[in-house]
């Protein structure tokens, strides 16, 4: 048995200091998606029965396209710091966590990357 | 990391822990805000394939719309709305928490109440405006 005391155990194994960022980061996003969301559900139902290349020039133009990056920018940093902590609360197997937690990563750039490059394409009009 | 094993021989009290309690609408809520935030991350998929079909041209654009506007399309379209409307307002609560506000019996039952009528009530204006106020019955 020890004799070292509860406390000498776990002195240095502490904080990082930063373990707040994430819960930080998730309000940030939440606070931002709520404007954005909004903006992009009224874009979205205007943009209803519009034939394709009025949506096209609508989604490019200038004010929609640069709402529509943050949106996707704010959504996709959120969700994918949403899904890491449903990840990390029921995946208990650390080998597949550390994959699922790649994946989440690799499939949250992907998706808003695909979409972000979408809505530059349509702004830069190529 | 075995010396972090810290021997007990005082059984404590455990605190009661799901199975003990009566179901809560709380708890629905706090479950269903995980399920359609995991619903929602799903659903990026087809806000970005609709990026990218409009960026790709008028072809990949009538497939999106095809698919969209199909029966089995419109309702993962309003199964998404109604996620989006709920996770919107599971979050609003959440945030209100974080001001140490609503947290009492009374105002957290209320608020899971709110969340859950006021998605659904959300959820059907948002598809009354597309179909009679824009243009969703003719896409």
């Amino acid at each position: 048995m020890t004799m070292r005391t509860p406390l000498g155990r776990v002195r240095g194994l502490g904080s990082a200091k930063s373990g707040t960022e994430h819960f930080w980061r998730q309000r940030l996003t939440a606070v931002a998606n709520i404007p954005l969301v909004i903006a992009g559900v009224v874009i979205v139902l205007s943009l209803l029965g519009r034939n394709h290349a009025a949506t096209a020039q609508i989604l490019g133009s200038p004010l929609i396209a640069i709402v529509m990056l943050l949106f996707v920018f704010s959504v996709v940093y959120h969700m994918r710091i949403g899904m890491q902590v449903v990840i990390e609360d029921y995946v208990h197997e650390e080998k597949l966590k550390l994959v699922l937690l790649m994946l989440n990563t690799f499939y949250a750039v992907a998706v808003g990357l695909a979409a972000a490059f979408a809505i530059l394409k349509l702004s830069f009009g190529v | 990391m075995a010396e972090t094993k810290i021997p007990s021989p005082v059984h404590r009290p455990l605190s009661p822990h799901l199975s003990i309690y009566r179901w809560p609408i709380t708890m629905t809520m706090s479950i269903a805000h995980r399920i359609t935030g995991s619903g929602l991350y799903f659903g990026t998929l087809l806000l970005a394939w609709w990026l990218v079909a409009v960026a790709s041209g008028p072809n990949a654009f009538a497939t999106f719309q095809a698919v969209a506007s199909s029966f089995i399309g419109r309702l993962v379209l309003f199964g998404y709305t109604w996620a989006l409307t709920h996770h919107m307002l599971g979050g609003v609560r959440h945030l209100i928490w974080d001001t140490i506000h609503g947290l009492d019996p009374g105002d957290r039952e209320w608020l899971a109440r709110a969340t859950l009528f006021g998605s659904i009530a959300l959820t059907i204006v948002l598809w009354i405006v597309a179909y009679f106020f824009t243009g969703g019955l003719r896409s």
